[in-house]
């Protein structure tokens, strides 16, 4: 018996009530770019009893190996990212209310009227709002500007709350029927997938996986972490935008979704930051294919994950990139469907299960 | 004694936007059972609460009118599973994108108001705020559930969780009006111990937020002599620190301008100084955007006053409050009840 049929015989990963009290605990953490604290400790206390190798390099970035066995192990570097967007609080004003700075792409709009989480301690605030009676219509109509917003904690704060200190929505998590509810999903889905799929590394490979830090300020975990392992091929985990939402004029169609909730994991062609290897590309369609695993094609385009960096690394990297769908991201609130991370997980690992060197034998197709 | 954020948590927990105020009505009734002598309802669905005086009759009457309906949204059309949304009580539509929500469907399905991308929304709406029409709200359900269990015309309430903030300040969504209903269950509470010769008729009104249906009805019904009006009224935060605001936190708002019978205002001042409760003068130069526009014109005219409970963001789901404004108008209502003799009404009086 070869190490590739034990792999693929052995027992699949699932999504079940702990994946899911996992990714709760995950998505309720606080991790904004440059302080993902939080989520470290969780992924790290879950992973040291199970990991080969593991460590935190220079940057923060958890760094776990997990050896296959037998001859012509690829070496499979799998990357998601445990920072979020969120805040900075940048000023004390004197009537015991903070300003903040925006930390990743967060549109100003999604802000008013917003509850908050600050520092460590998750300490609770609020975003305000004028009183709508105090507003003009023509007020009602520019964009209320971040430096005029304030977080409010209450007459008592103190120095309870620190210029630098991190801040997040305050959303809890919570499941909606057939979907999940969330602050973080971006990427907190793709971390939950890894620690998954490391539970269950098949032995045909080395896996490689690394959860980054500052994905949302620029992918700069990723890069030092794919010089580090310096993988045949790597794979992104995120989560991307749906945007299949009606357009507003009925006669319209929406032809810029990018991706669809219910139709499974998006397999990433090209975005902004990375034209993804082919061959990648086709043998995780042909593993869908095979095992009737839905997928869909992310819409090529715009956005980016740390494949971005990674394929660019040493003397290059072939890569690619998978996400779970998910309407909302960057707001207080996310939607993603249980059953598109339930298909992302098992097609992510069967895939794994088949790859063999002559996978990347031959040139780079086009 | 009741304790307060006990009783306000509570009274946020449920919705009861305008013209839908039976969630909250029972649980008014509910709390107010122990604290009065009789409660029944109004013909438009405010609840009346009675405990009656220890004077000779026929006793005097004093209203306390706090209105309990909330601001929220209607569904108006119902698209690919996704639903949009009209306004009950005036909304900023720039504090909806992202907020929590519940949808009042045939179940109560919680959600999220949410704002297309730029691409789906006509151009002079990609760039600046998203009005109202245009936003959408997901409860997470695939279409054809949405289709069994939503309407057009099901409320929308805002589903924030309340937060406690230091300072005694609690921030929540409906806090205009409900804190005022727990001041008045909290001066309910203190007479309780108190003798008070006049009939006390505390009144939770229903669709002030719309129509002020149940500030003109509920007058009609008890004819008072006097009529407490107790609501919000605006706390100096961001964007909020003209005359119009009072300190947050720092004492309760004893209304003054046309709606507010000048005697009374003048008694209400003489007892806050008496027993050093701290207070503002709340200017309200044309009308005092309450009850009392209502209470005032019903039947052959009603003095009124009225006091506010300082709150920070109002009509947002973050209104803020100090539980100390709260603990204040309750015991200020509870004082002037139990001083009211059967000579007061002389005093009511104008300066001619």
């Amino acid at each position: 018996m070869t190490n590739n049929q034990d792999a693929s015989t052995k027992r699949k990963p699932e999504i079940g009530p702990s994946q899911i009290n996992l990714l709760e605990k995950l998505c309720n953490a606080t991790a904004v770019s440059g302080d993902e604290y939080e989520v470290r400790k969780i992924i790290l206390e879950e992973m040291k009893p199970i990991a080969d190798e593991i460590k935190v390099d220079a940057l923060g970035n958890i760094l776990v190996t997990k050896f296959g066995g037998g001859e012509g192990r690829v070496r499979v570097m799998l990357a998601a990212h445990m920072d979020e967007i969120g805040f900075m609080v940048v000023k004390k004003h004197d009537d015991n209310l903070f300003e903040f700075a925006r930390v990743g792409g967060i549109d100003e709009r999604q802000l008013p009227g917003k509850a908050v989480l600050v520092g460590r301690d998750h300490l609770p605030g609020v975003i305000g709002a004028k009183p709508i009676h105090m507003t003009t219509a023509k007020d009602r109509k520019k964009k209320i500007d971040v430096s005029d917003m304030r977080i409010d904690m209450g007459p008592e704060i103190g120095d309870k709350v620190k210029t630098g200190d991190r801040a997040t929505f305050a959303t809890r998590f919570r499941v909606l029927g057939p979907s999940i509810c969330a602050k973080a999903l971006d990427d907190r889905l793709g971390v939950v997938t890894l620690m998954e799929l490391l539970k269950y590394a098949p032995d045909n490979i080395d896996l490689l996986a690394a959860f980054t830090v500052q994905e949302e300020v620029g992918l700069r975990g990723a890069r030092v972490a794919a010089y580090a392992f310096n993988p045949d091929m790597a794979i992104a985990l995120d989560s991307t935008p749906a945007y299949d939402l009606p357009h507003w004029d009925e006669e319209d169609e929406n032809v810029q979704y990018n991706t669809h909730l219910d139709a499974g994991p998006a397999i990433y062609v090209m975005d902004r930051a990375t034209i993804a290897d082919r061959r990648l590309v086709n043998w995780l369609r042909d593993t869908a294919e095979d095992l009737g695993i839905p997928y869909q094609f992310r819409q090529p385009g715009g956005g980016g994950t740390d494949a971005g960096v990674i394929h660019k690394t040493r003397s290059g990297i072939p890569s690619t990139s998978v996400s779970v769908p998910s309407r909302y991201l960057h707001t207080a609130a996310g939607i993603a469907r249980l059953d598109d991370w339930v298909n992302t997980l098992s097609l992510l690992h069967a895939a794994l299960c088949r790859v063999t060197p002559e996978l990347l034998a031959g040139e780079r197709r086009d | 004694m009741i304790e307060l954020l006990d009783v306000i948590k509570e009274l946020i927990s449920v919705s009861g936007l305008s013209g839908y105020e039976k969630p909250i009505r029972e649980i008014i009734q509910k709390t107010w059972e122990p604290l009065t002598d009789d409660l029944s309802l109004s013909k438009i669905g405010s609840l009346h609460g009675l405990k009656v005086g220890c004077g000779t009759e026929p006793r005097h009457r004093i209203l306390i009118s706090a209105h309990m309906d909330a601001i929220g949204m209607m569904v108006t059309d119902i698209q690919d599973g996704l639903m949009r949304v009209t306004e009950i009580g005036g909304i900023d539509s720039r504090i909806l994108p992202g907020q929590p929500v519940i949808v009042h469907g045939r179940e109560a399905l919680p959600g999220v108001v949410i704002q297309p991308p730029a691409h789906l929304l006509p151009a002079s709406a990609s760039e600046g705020p998203v009005a109202m029409k245009y936003l959408l709200v997901d409860v997470g359900l695939h279409a054809s559930e949405v289709a069994e269990k939503v309407r057009v015309g099901d409320t929308v309430s805002f589903a924030q969780e309340p937060l406690e903030l230091t300072g005694e300040a609690l921030s929540g969504h409906t806090l205009d009006n409900r804190v005022s209903v727990a001041a008045t269950t909290m001066c309910l509470d203190l007479l309780q111990s108190r003798k008070h010769e006049w009939d006390v008729w505390a009144v939770t009104s229903a669709q002030e937020e719309e129509t002020l249906g149940g500030a003109f009805t509920s007058p009609f019904d008890i004819r008072p002599d006097i009529a407490i009006v107790i609501d919000v009224c605006f706390a100096k935060g961001p964007g909020s620190s003209d005359w119009r605001s009072l300190p947050f936190g720092e004492g309760v708002g004893i209304g003054y301008g046309p709606n507010i019978h000048p005697m009374l205002y003048d008694a209400f001042e003489a007892k806050a100084k008496v027993l050093e409760i701290p207070y503002h003068r709340d200017l309200m130069p044309r009308m005092s955007g309450t009850d009392a526009m209502a209470v005032q014109i019903v039947a052959e005219g009603i003095p009124c006053v009225v006091l506010g409970i300082p709150l920070r963001y109002m009509h947002t789901p973050v209104e803020t409050v100090s539980l100390k404004d709260i603990r204040r108008a309750g015991r200020l209502m509870a004082e002037y009840i139990a001083d009211l003799t059967s000579e007061t009404l002389d005093q009511i009086q104008w300066e001619e």
